[in-house]
């Protein structure tokens, strides 16, 4: 029979043919229409219209006729509601069927309608298939109970469902169990708190027993579940890892990951003298070699999982460099893959194996391979001290075969080795000169421009080369011109006398003719470095270079554990975590390997070969792993190119003023000048050499924004009078964020809260790209638009950055209450930095009560709810301390004088709507005040307190 | 889970499209076919997520098959899920073509209602699929209670790949050890990498319910057994009669736990042809060719090249199907070939000289040479010279792996393991046999 035949009817008036012979008498002519309308339906026509003559045939027992109609059902009944009830007679009459077969079929169907008045009618079938006498109709309503709890979640409950749903893992059919453990789980997710899959030593057992039985895709449901399960202890985790382990021969790919998962996981709790722990090991390498010949897509999904399990485990394939080679006749996102396995596998037992490899992928055809490899070879150079001069040799024998990607892709590799071993190599600077002209890519150019410009002392003709650059210096790009201007000052500092020329020339390029601030900014601080202190410039420009770390790419530890738990699934493939692509709230969990009790430190393997890659450089918020991906779920997208322009906040500048603004203002000594204008652009500054300024700030790099922000502070709101504003402090120091360094405060102006931080540059590279989020805390604090930072910020560069948050955001609560955790990405990396935020950013200005309400309500709340503390040392007097704490948004109600000491009655508002009264006495003469807070949430006390204590110490 | 899978032709059309869960819209369809079929580029990853919707898909000829979600997938699941949707396609209606699709897609559409539900896989063995999926599909009606409920323990029950009550006259089975081997050699015949990947394919027409016992010689096995000293044998077959199994992996029939603590195959067997097991093996293989190149630029348009290959395994043995390919360079202009053996042509559309020998026996050697002109180019990139690739089919397992034994136990009915009529058979085949040059 062929049912092409249905593909080809494109008549006009077809629907209505198709009408008449639905509602034929022959029942091989209704068949055959319903085909056509199926048929219609999958090539994306509309035939929605013929509802009701499709539903007149469902009552029929041609069971082929029956399932079509079911199929016709579940596409449109959401668009026809009224109608499809009347379906319900059908699937209820069906649900009763004395085949089990029609019973599933109608229980598996009604599950798919996703119209509210059938699934009332679903509920007393479900139940009853649920307790079905047949283990094929009990397996189907296992996964018609996740159906409708997609549908309707608080009806499964009332129902009870869930509980019957619990029943069915101990049920004697493998196949129940394993559906049952996979509806379960699904709902769970749904779920993060509720206890719904109560994984005991009893349900596990049942778990593994079952495991032993059911089909390879129940396996994988089982494997995954036991995935989440949390072992009491050692022993326990070994007798599950010896029942998982033979799984790990099965012939299904996702059943064995899903084991190696299981393993990984509960390997974490076993302690590392255990001869079972080493036996394991040595048991998981020969089954992730296996899945390497698999087909290809499964090859892939199995070679970024492995990617993983190396980071974390390096000692498991340390052997098996060999069976990453890529073969010619590899898909490409196969071998681009293996290429990356191959560099972490890297060592010095197998580098010359490896070089000679990665010479032959230079060869081949795809250009992203050949770079890719071209790469590899400089970072085993860097990765394997030994092998260093080898890989030169090799990447200059790729340099003679003139093929210009190659060429350009080993200079830039060239460069970085420079950069880990400095003044080892430069012998080969004449070679990579010859091809100096090849260069068309600006990575390359840069890259070539910057060892110029290092050895320049080294090379006769650098300055000619040099030169020949600056040419069509406005045609570069940004990167570019940046290198060049500093390889030229470079080169001044070296060889002053006979490039001065040079030099001028190019600082006037920099400065005068180019619209890049970053370009005008650099080019104005060498030319300031230079004509002050010639010294002081060599000590700046010429300084000690911090060495370049060994591996670049290493997955952020917390993330890396995070993603050893989803070992299979789409987010290994990704190397993200789930909440980074899965809408809603499903897949927000965050999960997390527990290791045992003694072993806390990092996974150090046994050979120091490899300990490198195993030592965890510190994660800044160390101990809550499980917030990182909350962290992690930033939008991807550059700042700048999602919101609006910014808002015309008073801390927003230009990129250009933060760095010079300080220096330059005491220079002037003009304090009336407007600090928010383009200083680049002063007359000042074009004296250039002729008049060198008086005197430069020690450190021209830090951001002396001080000054600056008090100055802003008073022009920006009007009703700020007073209000406090901490210092900034570092929240982010530059090491722990390669390079990147925040700093940074909070304030409130006209009832907005910002964040103001100082970003600042302390890496060699230029950082783009910004983006912030945080963590949810316990006030909701949330950024109320992207972070603009509108200019990439160039190396040494700091900028300012205001961002305006909102309390709307997600809430939990945080300990201390005021801390906030806060992630930044830039182009480099995801850092992660916590800090904590005055509580007086949260008062509001309508924070003054009613004195009656205020002594209702300070009688209301009970007594043990009352905090009191001491604030030592403050010689202000009563008057004075409310006039400052009002700048705060703490408002005082009332003031009574009993005996010589003055009680103030104050009460403040946070933006969550909870409300602290406060009684403040003050006694003359004496610098101790005394404080009672009362308030209903009295977790907030300790903060308000120490609120208080800062406003009036300051 | 998996929440819909669609299937194309070369064109982008949809032939196929059934949709699981909610969060998967039509203009998912269009997404696919827009970002990936329609793509300038070649695909650079067999998983696609476009608007936080991740694409998995495979290609059977020109054929699509993708599978659609928004979730945290179980990704390898998925693409096993997709291969075995392939496989019971196939073992329906034959090779996968838009044709085929068209004219089964009633029963495509029967075949995803029951394979997978919610999105989550079911029991896919085409043995338990076909006594209730029928291309009739009226079969329903007629079944008696029991022949119902046996269908349903089947589906969900632990031996879901037979059913009962099958029954020959003849009691016969057929083991075929197909190996692949592969290699990667350098120029100067070193070897870089190699590999044995081996499959043991049985074909069983049993009666009722057997219980079977596969032994080889794994080394292991023999080792175990040499220590214990628990039979005769065991002198003869230690040694280098057994070889080193570095992994091996088993059809879903066979008792993995039992493997795992005594290193036995035991099984119940589906019923016709299933794949029993898959192993590799790095270790002492038998190369069964090795291929000497000798290539030699002379000037900037000419080359010469020359070939030897060695034949390496007993005289009394031949092989066959045997073919050689030697790249050439995408500037050739002429070829001007002498070959002793065989016949050799080049090949201009597949830039190579092919190599056909028909038949081979062990311990000979046999040689080709080649002139190649060369058109002058500008192109400054040097030709990659890809590796010499070869092809060819022997009558042994180049892993060494021998049968010992395949042993039936049916206790219910009345025939024992002398009754079984068994066969044996060593397939070994080349799998990407390279040498560089």
């Amino acid at each position: 029979m062929t049912d092409s035949k249905y593909f080809t009817t494109t008549k006009k008036g077809e629907i209505f043919e198709l009408k008449a012979e639905l509602n034929s008498d022959k029942k091989e002519k209704k068949k055959e229409a319903v085909k056509k309308v199926i048929a219609s339906m999958t090539v994306g026509k509309d035939v929605s219209a013929l509802f009701p003559d499709v539903v007149n045939c469902m009552q029929t027992d041609n069971l082929e006729l029956k399932k079509l109609v079911y199929l016709y059902l579940m596409n449109y009944a959401k668009s026809q509601p009224d109608m499809a009830i009347m379906a319900v007679n059908t699937f209820v009459k069906d649900c009763e069927d004395l085949n089990p077969l029609i019973r599933a079929l109608a229980v598996r169907t009604m599950g798919c309608i996703r119209v509210d008045k059938i699934t009332e009618y679903l509920c007393e079938p479900l139940r009853k298939c649920l307790k079905d006498e047949d283990p094929y109709v009990r397996k189907t309503a296992a996964v018609c109970v996740a159906k409708l709890h997609d549908i309707n979640a608080q009806l499964v409950e009332d129902q009870g469902f869930l509980d019957t749903l619990k029943d069915l893992i101990s049920d004697s059919n493998p196949m129940v169990v394993a559906n049952a453990v996979a509806a379960l789980s699904e709902i769970a997710e749904s779920h993060p708190n509720s206890n719904l899959l109560d994984l005991n030593p009893q349900t596990i057992n049942k778990l593994l027993t079952a495991l032993n039985e059911c089909t390879e895709w129940g396996q994988i449901f089982i494997l995954d579940c036991l995935a989440n399960y949390s072992p009491r202890d050692d022993r326990e985790s070994q007798s599950i890892c010896e029942r998982v382990t033979p799984r790990l021969s099965h012939a299904n790919s996702a059943v064995v990951l899903s084991a190696v998962k299981v393993l990984m996981k509960f390997m974490e709790m076993l302690p590392k003298d255990l001869d079972y722990y080493g036996t394991l090991l040595k048991k998981l390498a020969p089954p992730l070699v296996t899945l390497l010949s698999a087909e290809p897509e499964l090859q892939y999904v199995a070679l970024r999982n492995i990617n993983l399990i190396v980071q974390r485990r390096p000692e498991i394939l340390k052997h098996e460099m060999k069976v990453f080679f890529v073969k010619y006749n590899d898909p490409i996102y196969v071998k681009l893959e293996k290429l990356d396995i191959m560099i972490r596998l890297a060592s010095q037992a197998n580098i010359a194996q490896v070089l000679a490899e990665l010479k032959e992928y230079a060869t081949e055809v795809d250009v992203d391979f050949v770079r890719k490899a071209v790469r590899a070879i400089g970072r085993c150079a860097i990765k394997v001290e030994q092998s260093a001069e080898r890989c030169v040799s090799t990447l200059l024998d790729l340099i003679q075969t003139k093929v210009n990607y190659v060429v350009q892709e080993a200079i830039v590799v060239i460069k970085d080795i420079f950069r880990k071993y400095p003044n080892k190599y430069e012998s080969v600077i004449a070679t990579l000169c010859e091809h100096l002209e090849s260069l068309d890519e600006p990575e390359a150019r840069a890259a070539m421009i910057w060892i110029v410009g290092e050895y320049a002392e080294r090379i006769d003709n650098a300055d000619e080369l040099l030169e020949s650059f600056l040419e069509g210096f406005h045609d570069e790009s940004t990167q570019v011109q940046l290198q060049l201007l500093t390889a030229i000052v470079k080169l001044f500092l070296k060889k002053p006398t006979e490039t001065q020329e040079l030099v001028q020339q190019v600082l006037s390029l920099a400065t005068q003719d180019s619209d890049n601030p970053d370009l005008r900014d650099r080019g104005y601080i060498y030319w300031r470095l230079l004509s002050t202190d010639p010294v002081a410039a060599k000590e700046v420009v010429l300084a000690e270079k911090p060495l370049i770390s060994e591996e670049t790419d290493l997955i952020e530890p917390t993330l890396l554990e995070e993603l050893i738990c989803h070992i299979g699934t789409l987010a290994s493939v990704y190397h993200k975590p789930p909440s980074a692509f899965v809408e809603g709230s499903r897949g927000v969990q965050h999960k997390r390997l527990t290791s045992s009790a003694g072993s806390g430190e990092s996974v150090e393997s046994p050979d120091t070969g490899s300990a490198a890659v195993s030592e965890a450089p510190p994660a800044v918020i160390p101990s809550q792993g499980d917030l990182l991906g909350d962290l992690l779920n930033l939008d991807l997208t550059p700042p700048t190119s999602t919101g609006p322009p910014p808002a015309a906040a008073p801390g927003m500048q230009l990129g250009a003023m933060d760095l010079l603004g300080g220096g330059l203002d005491s220079l002037m000594g003009d304090e009336s000048e407007p600090l928010g204008g383009d200083i680049g652009g002063s007359p000042a500054m074009g004296a250039g050499f002729g008049a060198p300024p008086a005197a430069m700030p020690a450190s021209f790099n830090a951001p002396i924004s001080g000054g600056l922000d008090d100055l802003f502070d008073l022009g920006g709101g009007g009703m700020t009078m007073g209000t406090y504003i901490p210092p900034k402090t570092v929240w982010l120091p530059a090491m722990k964020a390669k390079g990147l360094e925040i700093s940074g405060t909070f304030v409130r102006r006209s009832g907005v809260i910002q964040m103001e931080m100082t970003l600042n540059n302390k890496a060699m590279s230029v950082m783009s790209d910004f983006a912030i989020q945080f963590n949810r805390n316990s006030f909701g604090l949330a950024p109320a638009g992207p972070l603009q930072i509108l200019t990439p910020i160039s190396p040494n560069q700091s900028i300012e950055a205001a961002l305006p948050l909102s309390t709307v955001g997600p809430v939990m609560k945080m300990e201390p209450l005021n801390n906030l955790q806060v992630a930044v990405k830039n182009n480099i990396d995801v850092f992660y930095f916590s800090c904590q935020y005055p509580i007086s950013m949260l008062f509001l200005e309508d924070g003054k009560m009613e004195r009656q309400v205020f002594l209702a309500t300070w009688k209301d709340i009970p007594n043990e709810n009352e905090s009191q503390f001491q604030i030592k040392d403050c010689h202000l007097n009563s008057d004075a301390a409310s006039n400052k704490l009002q700048g705060s948004n703490i408002f005082t109600i009332a003031k009574r004088t009993v005996e010589g000491q003055d009680m103030l009655y104050q009460s403040m508002k946070l933006t969550n709507g909870i409300w602290v009264l406060a009684e403040l006495r003050v006694q003359a003469g004496n610098p101790n005040y005394t404080i009672s807070l009362k308030c209903r949430a009295p977790e907030v006390s300790q903060c308000v307190f120490q609120n208080y204590e800062t406003v009036l110490k300051n | 889970m998996i929440g819909g899978l669609f299937i194309y032709n070369h064109k982008g059309e949809v032939l196929i499209s059934r949709v699981y869960r909610d969060d998967i819209g039509r203009n998912a369809v269009d997404a696919f076919r827009v970002n990936v079929i329609h793509a300038r580029q070649q695909v650079r990853s067999p998983v696609t997520n476009i608007a936080r919707t991740s694409f998995f898909h495979v290609k059977r000829s020109n054929i699509w098959l993708a599978a659609v979600t928004k979730q945290n997938v179980n990704a390898a699941m998925v693409f096993e899920f997709l291969y075995k949707m392939c496989d019971v396609m196939t073992a329906y209606f034959g090779k996968i073509s838009e044709e085929n699709i068209k004219n089964n897609f009633v029963l495509i559409y029967e075949l995803l209602d029951e394979i997978l539900d919610f999105g989550y896989p079911q029991n896919s063995e085409t043995g338990a699929l076909k006594t209730f999926i029928t291309q009739q599909g009226i079969k329903g009606q007629h079944q008696t209670k029991e022949e119902q409920s046996q269908i349903t323990s089947q589906v969900t029950g632990q031996i879901g790949w037979r059913r009962e009550g099958i029954k020959y006259r003849r009691n016969e089975l057929f083991l075929d050890v197909l190996e692949s081997v592969n290699l990667l050699m350098s120029p100067q015949g070193q070897v870089l990498s190699a590999h044995v990947s081996g499959r043991v394919v049985m074909k069983s027409y049993l009666s009722g319910m057997p219980e079977c016992k596969f032994g080889m010689n794994d080394k292991i096995v023999i080792d175990k057994q040499g220590k214990g000293g628990t039979t005769e044998d065991t002198g003869k077959s230690s040694g280098k009669q057994s070889i080193a199994i570095d992994d091996c992996t088993f059809h879903q029939c066979v008792r993995l736990s039992k493997f795992d603590s005594e290193r036995s195959i035991s099984f119940i067997p589906p019923d016709g042809e299933y794949e029993l097991m898959r192993y590799r093996t790095t270790k002492d293989i038998i190369l069964p060719f090795r291929v000497i190149p000798l290539v030699r630029e002379v000037g900037r348009t000419k080359l010469e090249v020359k070939v030897v290959i060695k034949s390496n395994f007993k005289p009394s043995l031949l092989a066959q199907k045997i073919e050689v390919r030697i790249p050439t360079p995408l500037n050739t202009s002429g070829v001007q070939v002498i070959c002793m053996k065989g016949k050799a042509k080049y090949k201009a559309s597949e830039n190579a000289i092919v190599w056909k020998i028909k038949r081979m026996a062990g311990m000979k050697e046999s040689q080709i040479s080649a002139e190649i002109e060369l058109l002058p180019t500008n192109d400054k990139k040097k030709w990659a010279r890809p590796p010499i690739s070869m092809n060819f089919e022997v009558p042994f397992a180049p892993s060494g792996l021998k049968v010992r034994y395949l042993k039936v136990f049916e206790s219910k009915l009345n025939y024992s393991d002398h009754d079984v009529i068994k066969w044996v058979r060593y397939i070994g085949r080349s799998g990407i046999y390279e040498t560089r040059c």
